[in-house]
C-alpha cells in the first residue's frame, strides 16, 4: 500500500515556521491567510499497514511535540483526492 | 571513542553523546541517531545509574531516545545562534555540578538551530539561561535537564567549547571536574 504520513506540530505549541510563512504571504501580495503551520510529508511503499501507526510512534513523528495523520494514498485517490 | 554501530562500550565510567549534525538533522534532530545500536547500551548503562552526559545533538538524542523527559524545537528565532551565554547553575547536587554552587554563572558558547527545549511535565533543571540570555525561546529559559535519578545529563550549551582560556572561559570544565570527582568518588573507590 502506499500511505502518506503527515506530521503536524501539536497545537499550541509555538511554530515559528508556520508564522515565518504566514509573515511572508501578505508581502507577495496574499491577505486574508491565517493559522499557518508548516509540518512534513512522508511518502512509503508499505507491506503491512498495520504497522504504520507504531512507525509513527517511533521514528515518523515525535507524538511529544506532534501530531500524525496516516493517509490511504489509494483510498485517497479513488475518493477523488489529488496525488 | 565508541563507535556507533558497536554494541559494546568498553567498560567507560561516563558515556558522553557530542554536538554535532548526526543523519544531517534529517526528520528530527536526533531522531535517527537514537536508534544507533550503541544506544541500546548507552540506555543500560544509563538505567544501571552510569552517567550519561549530552551535550547539544547528544542532548537531542537523548530527548528522542526518552531517556530525558521533553523535546528540543527549533530556536524562536528560526537562525542558527552562535553565540557565548551566561548560565546559571540551578542545582548543584548532581554529578554533573557538584563543583558548582547553585546561582554560580557560567560562561558557555551555545552554537544551534533547534535548541529550544519544551516539557510540558514537571522537569529536573540542572542550568538556565542567565536573565536576557535565552538564546533560543526556551520555556522557563531551560538550557539544562537531568532525569529524576540525576545521572542523566543533557544540555544544548557547549561546555567543551569552554575549556581553554584562549578561547575565552573555561567554566566549562566545571561540569568535567564534577563528573571526575563523582565517577572517583563512586565508581574508582
Amino acid at each position: 500500500m502506499r500511505a502518506r504520513v503527515l506530521v503536524r506540530p501539536k497545537q499550541g505549541i509555538l511554530d515559528p515556521q508556520g508564522q515565518a510563512v504566514e509573515r511572508a504571504l501578505p508581502a507577495l501580495g496574499f491577505q486574508g491567510v491565517r493559522n499557518v503551520h508548516v509540518g512534513r510529508l512522508i511518502e512509503l511503499d508499505v507491506d503491512d499497514p498495520a504497522r504504520l501507526p507504531e512507525m509513527c510512534e517511533q521514528l515518523l513523528a515525535n507524538p511529544l511535540i506532534e501530531d500524525y495523520e496516516i493517509v490511504d494514498d489509494v483510498t485517497a485517490r479513488s475518493n477523488g483526492v489529488a496525488s | 571513542m565508541l563507535w556507533h554501530a558497536e554494541r559494546d562500550l568498553h567498560g567507560v565510567d561516563a558515556v558522553i553523546i557530542p554536538g554535532g549534525f548526526s543523519y544531517g538533522d534529517y526528520l528530527r534532530a536526533g531522531a535517527i541517531a537514537r536508534f544507533a545500536p550503541v544506544m541500546e547500551e548507552v540506555a543500560e548503562f544509563a538505567r544501571a545509574g552510569g552517567l550519561v552526559l549530552g551535550i547539544c545533538n547528544g542532548f537531542q538524542v537523548l530527548c528522542e531516545a526518552r531517556l530525558l523527559p521533553g523535546a528540543l524545537l527549533p530556536n524562536t528565532s528560526l537562525k542558527f545562534v552562535c553565540r557565548q551565554v551566561e548560565l546559571e547553575v540551578v542545582d548543584a547536587q548532581t554529578p554533573f555540578t557538584r563543583e558548582c554552587e547553585p546561582g554560580r554563572r557560567l560562561s558557555i558558547p551555545v552554537k544551534h538551530t533547534t535548541g529550544r527545549y519544551y516539557a510540558p511535565e514537571p522537569v529536573r533543571v540542572l542550568l538556565r539561561y542567565a536573565p536576557g540570555q535565552n538564546p533560543n525561546g526556551s520555556q522557563d529559559d531551560i538550557a539544562g535537564v537531568c532525569n529524576e535519578q540525576g545521572n542523566v545529563f543533557g544540555l544544548m550549551p557547549h561546555p567543551e567549547h569552554a575549556v581553554e582560556a584562549l578561547s575565552g572561559s573555561v567554566d566549562g570544565l566545571r561540569i568535567f571536574e564534577s563528573m571526575r570527582a563523582h565517577v572517583d568518588q563512586h565508581v574508582l573507590a
